[in-house]
């Protein structure tokens, strides 16, 4: 059996004076377990910091809302204030996985969760996200459940989340902490393109680990999450879109717009937001939206498909969420 | 016998037990962890095996490196084909019992026929140990490049399907050839159904060990009498030294009729260790090497007159098999039986791919068949402008044209009628995409579902206790069907004894041969040696009981009744149990062979059934569910209504996943993409519609004397073609290849 240290930590300096550089955090497991199980993941060390005081939501004093990293998916779903004032966040949530996982998965896990392709969580297949150099199985290969917006020659794999999609839309810095001390960072600089380096998926340091993730003030407006996949639960995005629109009259004064399952990061799609702004809330402008977003995407031999989905997503999430600000 | 179908009979009311709706006699062993399922067998002085497969699809293993695995903890021994037992292989003879899963044995040569064949089976002291170990194994391959996984690629899309025929599987009535030419409406499509897995809940597993020569292996089986029999031809033992034992098993959908190479290389460890050994298919595994419904592909053309009367059908059929051992899916054997036309031709060809040996996928060939025939058919009642159910009535076979023979019972008008009249089919607008629901489109779709009835050989033991309980031993096996509790319902309904008392045992092949758990055929067979057996101790019971100094003696033997667990003759009756104590008898008991009679040349036996659907067609966002599905089926007499509405509601979520989600892709380099089950899609709860079964309830006595087929498969026939039907009148859109998965939709 390839053995490994397990050490717990009560508190975010014991775990990060714990926290070697190939180690592991394990909170809720619902990614580590499987990795390590499958050989994709093979830490020295794994430190439980599931008992890290971070398990709190709280408003800040400048509207912000506070989330430790340690609070469970189903806990932020069903917070009050984030079905009040982040539905689309909600909602995201609890169209990931399935309530067990939910009860167990946490807000930093989310953030940290690792990508579904098959090639990756095969340590048979060339990969060049588990092992840098050995190529990308899926360009040549099945690319169904892939990436067409922000791949890259070395990578084409989606990031899963649901909640970071969410979380995106919302707007929200995540707050990292290490031995240099706290940092903030933006949310959608949080996760790295592939590009020469897919083995770096995200701006955190050896020895950090994640606290936080704070939301931005409430944006109001009509908010909804849409998550198109060939089934209608426990499955992964094939498109998702979270929209926020704010209306003034029948204009969109202000719009955010993200996407799952067709990226490699979760997608902030400014080109859609840019091309809402100010204009008349009507089919005609989504789909000008949607048009802007896909107009750089890049189809592999399997996945074409997902640049058709992924504007009826955004489509019809903006017209839910449309409908949403107007009730 | 007048060759007259019997005419229909209706339960008459009179039976206690057989016909009730009865919960499963193992349900409280189950939910309470109580059922010994093979995996959780653990022997003293037991060790685990774990296996190590080729990562290429095709070439030669020229080198294991095993140094590193040898020398990690725990290890015992690492066994493939330089040190393993020289064996041979089973006779492979359905008819003889010993039929395998895969014919070629483990490690039998060093050549790869498939990505996921295993090469080695490490064996240490934990699980973990031996999966640790297992991943420190190093191939070293010759690899070929011109494997081939995928035979829709060498179709050329017209005239005749690829592959090598088979000369036996072809049939004809009539000139197909020139009625087709002739007929004024033609239709010549070609269609096809994915590689599916069966994606069992419970794992595959044997636990295997040696007492002297003496073998036993729990294993996770639909056959325990096959797997014993072919045990006993590769290591060329008497079948009686050999037990194979599956007490429950957590489904199996044909994925376990037949014994693949885990249990055999694992039961040769565990004679070279001289240790109890279990293994544990890995489920990413599963999906390589016990099986699988194999792609098919197929080409049917259809020709009718205007009115829609057929005057000629060709099937033909293709599907995969493979270098490790032959399957053939046969996927248009029912095709001739379904309707009345006088001009038939059905031929079938395989090729053979680079994976491992498919087999019996529920309703094996037929659910394939059905799928191509039904959606021919609406692709046909398009052409004539007919109703698809009026079209279906118009051909309705009064016996089977296949055969020749008049149908044992046939009650498929009613089910068409019947489910036709519950789904609201009235209210169908043929023209696709007319009917509307918000965002939503509807469709509706129809299909005739159908499935041989058959019936095979079996032995039961039939006991009475001298503690009032009874005793009833099969070497079948329950799959999760209910086959405890429906045999329990037939010793209770002829003893007067309670279900509660009745000691059934079965998965074991030590008892009196049982048939397979499979082809929809166990309870037609297995009830009637019950009754057998049960007369045979009963038999017993009343010479005991008139013997000199008896209660009954000097009473005629065939005054004597059983009733309410007593022996009754005229005012006077005793209970067998104190019959049994009076003697001190602890056990009276008889076993008798049952195998169907000469009606097999003077019928045909077949069950039908109708599924109809709805679809809801969002194409704004191009999601696709299935909203409804009403079915309608004729098994004779369901012995018990719960057990077989269950097993034909989860034949329609099963036909819910060939028609929507399911399918093993392998990629260029015939790498399998999503062997796992986050991967490999299958229905969830929330893609659950409303279904709505009813059986029909008319005994077929020809079949036996309960008056019960079988419905294990049936559910599944048809409803991938509803679905695809319905689609069609949702979208306008004809999707001939499944799944109908989202890109297809979006592509056509």
């Amino acid at each position: 059996m390839r053995g490994f240290e397990f050490e717990q930590a009560d508190d975010v300096q014991q775990a990060i004076n714990r926290h070697g550089s190939s180690d592991a955090l394990i909170a809720g497991g619902t990614t580590l377990l499987d990795l390590v199980k499958l050989d994709v993941m093979q830490p020295e060390k794994v430190v439980d910091v599931s008992r890290l005081p971070l398990k709190r939501i709280e408003t800040l004093e400048d509207g912000r809302l506070k989330v430790g990293a340690l609070v469970s998916n189903t806990e932020l779903a069903k917070h009050e204030i984030v079905m009040r004032d982040y539905p689309v966040l909600s909602e995201a949530l609890l169209s990931g996985a399935s309530t067990g996982l939910r009860n167990m998965a946490s807000t930093g896990g989310n953030v940290m969760q690792r990508t579904r392709c098959p090639y990756f969580r095969d340590p048979a297949m060339p990969c060049n996200k588990r092992e840098p150099g050995t190529g990308c199985s899926a360009i040549e290969g099945i690319n169904r459940n892939h990436a067409v917006l922000g791949t890259s020659e070395h990578c084409i794999a989606t990031h899963p989340s649901d909640m970071c999609v969410g979380m995106v839309a919302a707007g929200a810095t995540v707050v990292v902490e290490g031995s240099q001390g706290v940092r903030e960072i933006p949310f959608e600089e949080y996760h790295l393109l592939p590009g020469e380096t897919p083995e770096q998926e995200h701006d955190l340091l050896a020895g950090e680990l994640i606290t936080h993730v704070i939301l931005d003030p409430p944006r109001g407006g009509g908010q909804s999450y849409l998550k198109l996949r060939d089934r209608a639960s426990y499955e992964f995005a094939l498109a998702s879109c979270a929209a926020i629109v704010n209306l003034e009259g029948d204009r969109i004064s202000e719009a955010r717009v993200a996407m799952g399952g067709v990226a490699t990061k979760p997608w902030r799609a400014t080109a859609a937001e840019e091309a809402l702004k100010g204009q008349p809330a009507t089919r005609e402008t989504f789909e000008r939206a949607a048009e802007a977003v896909m107009q750089d995407a890049v189809a592999y031999s399997h996945n074409g498909y997902k640049i058709t989905l992924g504007k009826q997503a955004i489509v019809r999430a903006l017209r839910d969420a449309t409908a949403a600000a107007r009730a | 016998m007048t060759t007259e179908t019997q005419k229909p009979q209706r339960v008459d009311g009179t039976l206690t037990s057989i016909g009730q709706k009865k919960p499963r006699i193992d349900g409280t062993l189950k939910l309470t962890g109580g059922a010994d399922y093979a995996a959780d067998r653990n022997l003293p002085n037991q060790t685990w095996g774990y296996p190590v497969s080729s990562t290429i699809a095709k070439g030669r293993l020229v080198a294991l490196e095993l140094d590193e695995a040898l020398a990690m903890p725990g290890v015992l021994d690492i066994f493939h084909h330089d040190n393993f037992d020289k064996l041979s292989r089973s006779p492979n003879d359905f008819a003889a019992a010993n039929k395998v899963g895969e014919l070629r044995l483990p490690f039998e040569d060093n050549e790869i026929y498939y990505h996921g064949q295993y090469i080695a089976l490490v064996v240490a002291d934990t699980f973990e140990h031996a999966r640790a170990a297992a991943r420190k194994v190093r191939a070293q391959y010759e690899k070929s490049d011109d494997q081939l996984t995928d035979i829709l690629a060498l179709d050329s899309g017209q005239g005749d399907l690829p592959g090598e025929d088979v000369p036996g599987d072809a049939s004809s009535r009539g000139d197909a050839d020139s009625a087709f030419e002739s007929a004024s409406i033609q239709l010549d499509q070609r269609y096809s159904i994915a590689h599916e897995n069966h994606s069992v809940m419970e794992m595959h597993a044997s636990v295997a060990q040696w007492e002297n020569d003496m073998l036993t292996v729990y294993e996770s089986s639909q056959g325990v009498v096959f797997q014993r029999n072919a045990l006993a031809k590769i290591f060329g033992i008497p079948q009686e030294k050999v037990t194979v034992i599956s007490h429950f098993i957590g489904s199996g959908f044909g994925s376990k009729l037949f014994m693949w190479p885990h249990a055999v290389m694992t039961s040769v460890a565990a004679r070279r260790l001289g240790r109890p050994v279990k293994t544990v298919v890995p489920r990413e595994l599963e999906y390589l090497n016990t099986g699988y419904r194999p792609t098919s592909l197929q080409r049917v053309r259809l020709g009718a007159d205007d009115s829609g009367k057929l005057l000629s059908i060709h099937h033909d059929g293709c599907n995969e098999t493979s270098p490790a051992g032959l399957h053939d899916d046969s996927v248009n054997g029912a095709t001739p039986s379904m309707y009345a036309c006088d001009n038939v031709a059905v031929t079938n060809r395989l090729v053979t791919v680079n994976k491992g040996t498919p087999t019996s996928m529920r309703a094996p060939g037929e659910a394939s068949g059905a799928f191509a025939l039904e959606t021919a058919l609406d692709e046909l009642a398009v052409k004539l402008d007919m109703d698809p159910l009026a079209l279906r009535h118009k051909n309705f076979a009064d016996r089977d044209p296949a055969a020749d023979l008049p149908w044992s019972s046939n009650h498929l008008k009613e089910c068409w009628d019947n489910a036709a009249q519950r789904f609201g089919w009235n209210k169908r607008n043929p023209t696709p995409g007319a009917m509307k629901d918000g965002d939503e489109i509807i469709g509706y779709g129809m299909a005739t579902q159908s499935w041989e009835a058959m019936r095979q050989h079996c032995s039961a033991r039939f006991g009475f206790r001298d503690d009032g309980t009874l005793l009833v031993a099969c070497g079948t096996q329950d799959i999760g069907t209910g086959t405890y509790t429906i045999v329990a319902q037939t010793a209770s309904e002829m003893t007067g004894v309670p279900i509660e008392m009745i000691d059934v045992r079965l998965g074991d092949s030590s008892l009196p041969s049982g048939p397979l758990s499979g082809g929809s055929f166990a309870t037609a067979t297995v009830l009637p040696a019950v009754s057998a057996a049960m007369k045979e101790a009963l038999a017993e019971l009343k010479t005991l009981a008139t013997a000199e100094g008896g209660v009954f003696e000097n009473v005629d033997q065939d005054s004597i009744t059983l009733r309410d667990g007593r022996l009754v003759s005229g005012d006077n009756s005793i209970e067998i149990a104190e019959l049994l104590r009076q003697n001190r008898i602890g056990l009276v008991d008889g076993e008798a062979s049952t195998k169907p009679g000469d009606e097999q040349d003077q019928y045909s036996f077949r069950s039908f059934g109708a599924v109809f659907v709805e679809v809801r067609w969002d194409p704004g966002i191009s999601r696709l569910r299935v909203a409804r599905i009403c079915s309608t089926i004729d098994i004779g007499r369901a012995i018990n209504p719960l057990t077989a509405t269950n097993q034909v509601e989860g034949s329609i979520v099963m036909g819910m996943g060939m028609g929507l989600f399911e399918q093993i892709e392998y990629d260029a380099h015939g790498y399998p993409y999503n062997n796992s089950l986050a991967d490999y899609i299958v229905p969830v709860n929330a893609d659950m519609p409303q279904i709505e079964v009813e059986l029909l309830d008319y005994p077929d006595y020809l079949r036996n004397e309960f008056g019960a087929r079988g419905v294990g498969e049936i559910g599944l026939t048809g409803v991938a073609a509803a679905i695809s039907n319905a689609v069609y009148n949702a979208t306008g859109k004809r999707i001939r290849d499944m799944p109908i998965s989202i890109e297809k939709l979006l592509a056509s």
